[in-house]
C-alpha cells in the first residue's frame, strides 16, 4: 500500500489510470450501483403487501402475550441446560482426550467426531423415536431433560474440543508449580489448570453458546406439547394458523434479542484477552 | 578455628536429600551421568555451572518433576524413585521456586498462597491466610495480598513464589536461578529475602549465576559440567581457588573483567547465553509459552 506505483512513475503519460484513482472511481461505481438498487427497490416493491404479510401491526400486538414469553422462556431454558449439560460432558471428553490410557482417548475421539460429523437435526429425530423404539421408556423432566440430552450431547463434542484446547494452552509450569506444592494431578486441573483454562476460552464457549441458542429451535421435531414450544415452534405454528408470517418475524427478532448481547459480549471478551497478551 | 563466621556455623544436622549415582538421558541427549550429592540440615548448597550442564535437571529429578533414567535419591530419608513412594507426600516437605515464578495467573497474592495449603494440608481458611500472610510479610509484601500476580514486578512476583513455597512449610527449599528472569535492579530484593530464609538456618538448595551471593551465603558450591559434579566444597576454594581446570574456565568466563563493570549477574548472563544465536536470529524463535 506505502509503496510507490511503480508505473506512475516510469510512464507519466499513463498517470490517469494510477491506482489511487482507480480505487476512487471504483467505489463511485460501488457507490451508483447501490443508489439504483435502492430506488429500484423502492418504486418497484408492492411495500403495502410486504408490509402486510411481514409486520402486520395488530398481529405483532397480538403475537407479543403470554405464548410467546413462555416460547422465549422455553428457547432459554433448553439452550441453558443443554449449555451446562455439554460443559459438564464436554470436560469430561475433553480429560479423556487427555488421558495417558490410550482407550479413554479411542472412546472421547470416536464420541467427538460421531457427534460432530452428524447433522444435529438426525440426533433430535432419534431421540423423538426412541419413546417408541423403547416402548415405555421415559427420560425424567419431558420435554426438558430429554432436549437438554440431545441439545446436550451435540454440543459437548463441539464443547470438548474447545475445553481440550484451553487446557493445553495453558502453560506446563503452572502444573509444575502445583505439583511442586504437593498438590495431586486431580487437584491440581481442577483448581489451577481448568480455571485458567476457561478464561482462555470463555470467547469461543460464548460463540457455541450463541450457536447452541439457534440449534435450540431443532427441537420442532420432538413433536412437543403447546407448554413445551420454544421461539421457532411457537412462530411457526401461529404464522401458519394465522396464513401471515408476522408472528414468525417477531418470534426472529427474539433470537437477536438473546443474540446480540452475546455476540457484543463476546467481542469485549476478545478484545480484553487480546490486551491481555 | 577461634573466629568462625557467623553465617557458616549453623548446625548440621541429618542428611535432608542423599543422590547417588544419578542418570538422567532425555533420549539419546544424557544430561546427568552419575550425580552423588548430599545436602543436609541447615545447609545452603549453591549449584553453579555452564548452561546445558544439568543444574535444573538435577533440581528437577530431586521433587521428581523429571523422572531419573537410573540411580537413588532419598529425601528425608524416602527413597523417591521406588513406586511405592508417595511423591506428594514427599514434595510437601520441599519447597519449589522457579526461574519464571509460575504464580497462579487467575488467583490473588494471597491465594496463590492458600490454595495449597488448604487442599493439600487440609487446613483452614482462617488458619492458611494466617500463615500466607505471615510468610508475604517475610517478604516484604504483607500490604499486597489481594493484588493480582500481573500486578506485581518481577521482583515481588518471585518473591511471592517464595512466600507460596514457604507457606506449606517445607524441610528444603529448592531454587532454580530465581533471578534470572529478573531485571538488574529487582535482583537485590530477592537475594535479601534469600539470604534471610538462609541465616534462619532453612535448608537450601539453590543453582545460581550469582557468584557474590554464592560466595557469601552458601556452605557448600557444587560446580557442576557435563553431567557429572566436578567440584564440591567450601566456596572460598570452589569459587575463590577451583582446584579444575574446568571450574577455572567457567568461572574466568563468568567472572570475566570486561563483563564485571556490568555486575555479576549480567556477567552471568553474558556466559550462559556465549551460546545463543545472534541478536538478529532471536526474533525468530518463539516465544515461550510461560511468558504472559
Ligand atoms: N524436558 C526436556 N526434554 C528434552 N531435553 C531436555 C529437557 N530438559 C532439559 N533438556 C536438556 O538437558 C540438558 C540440560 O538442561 P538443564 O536445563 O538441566 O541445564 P541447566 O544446567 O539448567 O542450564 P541453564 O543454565 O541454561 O538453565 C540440555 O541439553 C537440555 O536441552
Ligand atoms: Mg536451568
Amino acid at each position: 500500500m506505502s509503496a510507490p506505483a511503480p508505473t506512475a512513475e516510469q510512464a507519466p503519460t499513463r498517470r490517469r489510470s494510477s491506482p489511487r484513482r482507480r480505487a476512487r472511481r471504483i467505489r463511485l461505481v460501488q457507490y451508483a450501483v447501490l443508489i439504483v438498487l435502492v430506488v429500484l427497490a423502492l418504486f418497484t416493491a408492492n411495500w403495502p403487501q410486504i408490509i402486510d404479510v411481514f409486520f402486520r401491526p395488530e398481529l405483532v400486538a397480538a403475537t407479543i402475550g403470554p405464548a410467546l414469553f413462555l416460547a422465549l422462556g422455553n428457547t432459554l431454558i433448553y439452550t441453558a441446560g443443554a449449555f451446562l449439560f455439554g460443559l459438564v460432558v464436554g470436560t469430561v471428553l475433553a480429560l479423556m482426550r487427555l488421558s495417558e490410557v490410550p482407550p479413554y482417548r479411542w472412546i472421547a475421539r470416536a464420541y467427538i467426531e460421531f457427534f460432530r460429523g452428524l447433522p444435529a437435526i438426525v440426533v433430535f429425530i432419534a431421540f423423538g423415536l426412541l419413546p417408541i423404539a423403547f416402548e415405555g421408556m421415559t427420560i425424567p423432566w419431558d420435554p426438558y431433560g430429554t432436549v437438554w440430552v440431545a441439545l446436550g450431547m451435540v454440543a459437548s463434542a463441539y464443547l470438548a474440543e474447545t475445553i481440550r484446547a484451553g487446557i493445553q494452552a495453558v502453560p506446563k509450569g503452572q502444573v509444575e508449580a502445583a505439583r511442586s506444592l504437593g498438590m495431586s494431578s486431580a487437584t491440581a486441573m481442577r483448581k489451577i489448570v481448568l480455571p485458567q483454562a476457561f478464561r482462555i476460552i470463555l470467547p469461543p464457549l460464548t460463540n457455541e453458546l450463541i450457536l447452541l441458542v439457534k440449534d435450540s429451535s431443532l427441537v420442532y421435531v420432538l413433536g412437543l406439547s403447546i407448554e413445551g414450544y420454544e421461539l421457532t415452534k411457537f412462530g411457526r405454528e401461529a404464522a401458519q394458523s394465522e396464513a401471515n408470517l408476522t408472528p414468525l418475524v417477531v418470534a426472529g427478532f427474539c433470537y437477536l434479542l438473546i443474540t446480540l448481547p452475546l455476540t457484543v459480549l463476546v467481542g469485549r471478551l476478545e478484545a480484553t484477552t487480546a490486551k491481555a497478551r | 578455628m577461634s573466629t568462625p563466621a557467623p553465617e557458616r556455623t549453623r548446625p548440621r544436622g541429618e542428611d535432608v536429600v542423599v543422590v547417588s549415582d544419578l542418570h538422567k538421558s532425555f533420549g539419546s541427549n544424557q544430561v546427568l551421568t552419575g550425580i552423588d550429592l548430599t545436602i543436609r540440615r541447615g545447609e545452603v548448597v549453591c549449584v553453579i555451572g555452564p548452561s546445558g550442564s544439568g543444574k535444573s535437571t538435577l533440581l528437577r529429578c530431586v521433587n521428581l518433576l523429571e523422572t531419573p533414567t537410573s540411580g537413588s535419591i532419598r529425601v528425608q530419608g524416602e527413597e523417591v524413585t521406588d513406586p511405592d513412594c508417595d511423591i506428594d507426600a514427599v514434595r510437601r516437605g520441599l519447597g519449589m521456586v522457579f526461574q519464571q515464578f509460575n504464580l497462579f495467573p487467575h488467583l490473588t497474592v494471597l491465594e496463590n498462597c492458600t490454595v495449597a495449603q488448604r487442599t493439600v494440608l487440609r487446613r483452614s481458611a482462617g488458619q492458611a491466610r494466617e500463615v500466607a500472610q505471615r510468610n508475604l510479610e517475610k517478604v516484604g509484601l504483607g500490604e499486597r495480598g489481594d493484588a493480582h500476580p500481573a500486578q506485581l514486578s518481577g521482583g515481588q512476583q518471585q518473591r511471592v513464589a517464595i512466600a507460596r513455597a514457604l507457606s506449606m512449610e517445607p524441610e528444603l527449599m529448592l531454587f532454580d536461578e530465581p533471578t534470572s528472569a529478573l531485571d538488574p535492579e529487582l535482583v537485590g530484593d530477592v537475594l535479601a529475602v534469600m539470604r534471610q530464609l538462609a541465616a534462619e538456618g532453612m535448608t537450601m538448595m539453590v543453582v545460581t549465576h550469582e557468584m557474590a551471593f554464592a560466595r557469601e551465603v552458601a556452605d557448600r558450591v557444587v560446580f557442576m559440567d557435563g553431567g557429572v559434579v566436578v567440584e564440591d566444597g567450601h566456596p572460598d576454594e570452589v569459587i575463590g581457588n577451583p582446584r579444575h581446570e574446568r571450574t577455572r574456565t567457567f568461572l574466568q568466563r563468568v567472572l570475566d573483567p570486561t563483563h564485571v563493570q556490568a555486575g555479576a549477574h549480567d556477567a552471568a548472563h553474558a556466559a550462559r547465553h556465549a551460546g545463543d544465536p545472534a541478536p538478529g536470529d532471536v526474533a525468530e524463535t518463539p516465544p515461550t509459552p510461560d511468558h504472559h
